[in-house]
């Protein structure tokens, strides 16, 4: 089965965050790049699907700059077969990527693709849901167990109230929540292996899509910092200070 | 003038909160563009729900039906919703950031052609909006054109809406569905049975860290101290993770963002991502034994204590204090 995973270059989860002063954009000095962590677990949930079948492709799409090639190079080393890279340096929406993975699909035809649920730095939680219905596909967000068996795949998903299982044929769209795996480390051979591995590059506008966002970001800023207030000595106090001060108990 | 159309979440004829701060949100938005706010209920049967949500100062609501939106499932309400969209000429779709506002509106954006901005927590008098980005440590002003625009609103940010005197016409629609694009089947749900208050709903909140160390222990040590206030249960991904409890107890980036008037957090240190989920809380305490954890940051109260002691004491003083 051909797997495709749509992965994105984020800042590490741990980086302390600081607005530029013209609010233009981030800091981006020392900020370590990452694989966005949900997106490492839909590669590692593809490498498993690949294992459990004995036989398949697992490729990576990223739309980004030149510099995430860094990134597919680490995604090849945790054992993806090969990567297509989108270039481009303006900045889209998520109808746009959404729009750019549609047309990979369109000449990769795989079976199913797994993606993040949400990208840590602009947490939209949107392309893969979009590009489901791009392709006319059913969707499965938020999933933290999947099964196949014979081109039909169940899912469980994390919601509100509960978990709840849907089914249908592929090729379908899942994108994953934190408890669906742990994504292994790209091992020694493995990174030996991924500079061999093909990672095509494809000029965005070669795509024939429409990359002027209509989500456009007209300012950055930090947001109102919460005072730290004060350490009590005791429970007593602490109580206390809820039922007299804060009159909440 | 431009008109917006909420989407009303359901559970089985039951709007949860964050319906009805969809719904504020709703009238703000129609108020702030001098358009009308209109409010779908999707399903079967729901005329009855429909009668209700007239009285909250909607223009109209519409009751859509289908055999197909009984149950929530992405692909059938899509479909339904962008077809009627359409058909009414809204010029916004509005729904809440929950686990179904998050499935669905992107799915209906993309049906749409139309930007989506998502858990939009203000909007601005100039047509902007207002979200946060990496986990609550930035908040940008964005901007959708185009004819129309698909919102996700953060239920912590906005107040619910008011009923109000007067009944809103209701109207009964059919749903345009093509059967042949209904590729999903809902097999089962599990639901997390709880006599507390939800996490999302709920006047004060008790969270465990991994501090608590086990799953036993959030029903011996916590479940005690929830019970004394009244409050929901809430966790850290760690929590989670762990198994101590269900995956819909976690707050944070990537799972509930609650605001209660009190916040009590126990053997949780502070990473960014569960701050993200609750540092708009009114009130927040931390009980955390290492005195350098992060959440003291953001700590209105915080004790430096072993939980499995202070804990306890808590629930004793808590009962002495209701008893005097
Ligand atoms: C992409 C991504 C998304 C994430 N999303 C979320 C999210 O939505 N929500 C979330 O919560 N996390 C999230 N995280 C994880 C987050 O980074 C932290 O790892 C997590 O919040 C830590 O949970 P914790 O505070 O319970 O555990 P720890 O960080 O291990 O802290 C445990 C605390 O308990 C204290 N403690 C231990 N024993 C005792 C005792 N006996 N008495 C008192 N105190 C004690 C310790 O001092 C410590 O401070 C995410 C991470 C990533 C990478
Ligand atoms: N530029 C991109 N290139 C490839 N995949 C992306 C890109 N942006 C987002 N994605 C994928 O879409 C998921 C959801 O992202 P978002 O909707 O932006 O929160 C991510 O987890 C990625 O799998």
């Amino acid at each position: 089965m051909k797997i495709l995973v749509p992965t994105k270059r984020v800042p590490d989860p741990a980086t302390n965050i600081q607005v530029l002063p013209d609010g233009l954009g981030i800091a981006t000095e020392n900020v370590k790049w990452v694989i966005n962590p949900f997106d490492e677990i839909a590669i590692e949930e593809a490498l498993r699907i690949k294992e459990r079948l004995g036989t398949g492709e697992v490729v990576l799409a990223a739309v980004g700059q030149k510099s995430w090639q860094e990134q597919l190079r680490t995604g090849l080393a945790m054992g993806a077969d090969r990567a297509i890279l989108v270039l481009n340096e303006k900045a889209l929406d998520s109808i746009a990527v959404a729009s750019l993975l549609a047309k990979i699909v369109a000449d990769e035809k795989p079976e199913l693709i797994i993606m993040g649920k949400q990208a840590i730095d602009d947490d939209s939680n949107q392309i893969g849901q979009m590009l489901a219905e791009m392709l006319g596909w059913p969707q499965a967000t938020f999933a933290s167990k999947v099964e196949i068996k014979e081109r039909r795949c169940t899912v469980v998903r994390e919601v509100d109230g509960g978990l709840e299982t849907l089914a249908f044929a592929l090729p379908a769209v899942i994108t994953t929540d934190l408890r669906l795996n742990e994504p292994r480390y790209a091992s020694l051979p493995g990174i030996m292996k991924a500079r061999k591995k093909e990672l095509k590059e494809v000029p965005a506008e070669s795509l024939g899509v429409e990359l002027t966002p209509r989500l456009k970001v007209r300012a950055l800023r930090p947001p109102s910092k919460r005072q730290a207030g004060r350490k009590v000595s005791s429970v007593a106090e602490l109580v206390n200070l809820l039922h007299s001060e804060a009159k909440l108990i | 003038m431009s008109d917006v159309l909420v989407f009303a979440e359901h559970k089985n004829g039951h709007l949860p909160k964050t319906t009805l701060v969809a719904l504020g949100a709703g009238l703000e938005l129609a108020a702030k563009q001098a358009g009308k706010c209109v409010v779908v209920a999707a399903g079967e049967g729901t005329e009855e729900l429909a009668a209700h949500l007239a009285g909250y100062g909607v223009a109209e609501v519409i009751a859509l039906e289908h055999p197909a939106l009984k149950n929530y499932v992405a692909d059938a309400h899509a479909q339904a919703l962008a077809a009627l969209a359409k058909e009414l000429g809204v010029q916004a779709v509005l729904a809440s950031a929950t686990a179904v506002g998050k499935d669905l509106m992107p799915r209906l954006a993309a049906r749409l052609g139309a930007p989506m901005a998502s858990e939009v927590i203000a909007f601005g008098e100039d047509g902007t909006l207002v979200r946060p980005m990496y986990a609550g440590n930035v908040l940008a002003t964005v901007e959708l054109s185009g004819p129309l625009r698909v919102i996700t609103v953060r239920a912590t940010a906005f107040e619910v809406a008011a009923r109000g005197q007067s009944a809103a016409p209701v109207r009964k629609v059919a749903a345009a569905i093509d059967p042949s694009a209904l590729k999903t089947e809902l097999v089962s749900f599990e639901e997390t049975k709880s006599e507390r208050p939800q996490l999302s709903e709920a006047r004060i909140v008790v969270s465990g860290g991994r501090g608590l160390k086990a799953g036993e222990n959030f029903k011996t040590v916590l479940e005690p101290l929830a019970d004394a206030l009244g409050a929901a249960m809430g966790a850290s991904r760690a929590a989670v993770d762990a198994g101590f409890v269900p995956n819909d107890l976690q707050v944070g980036q990537t799972g509930k963002v609650v605001a209660p008037q009190l916040y009590l957090a126990v053997g949780i240190s502070g990473a960014i991502q569960h701050l993200a989920g609750m540092k708009d809380s009114k009130v927040i305490v931390a009980v955390n034994k290492d005195e350098e954890a992060p959440i003291f940051n953001v700590a209105d109260y915080g004790l430096v204590a072993d939980l499995f002691k202070a804990v306890p004491e808590m629930v004793e003083e808590i009962k002495k204090l209701k008893h005097s």
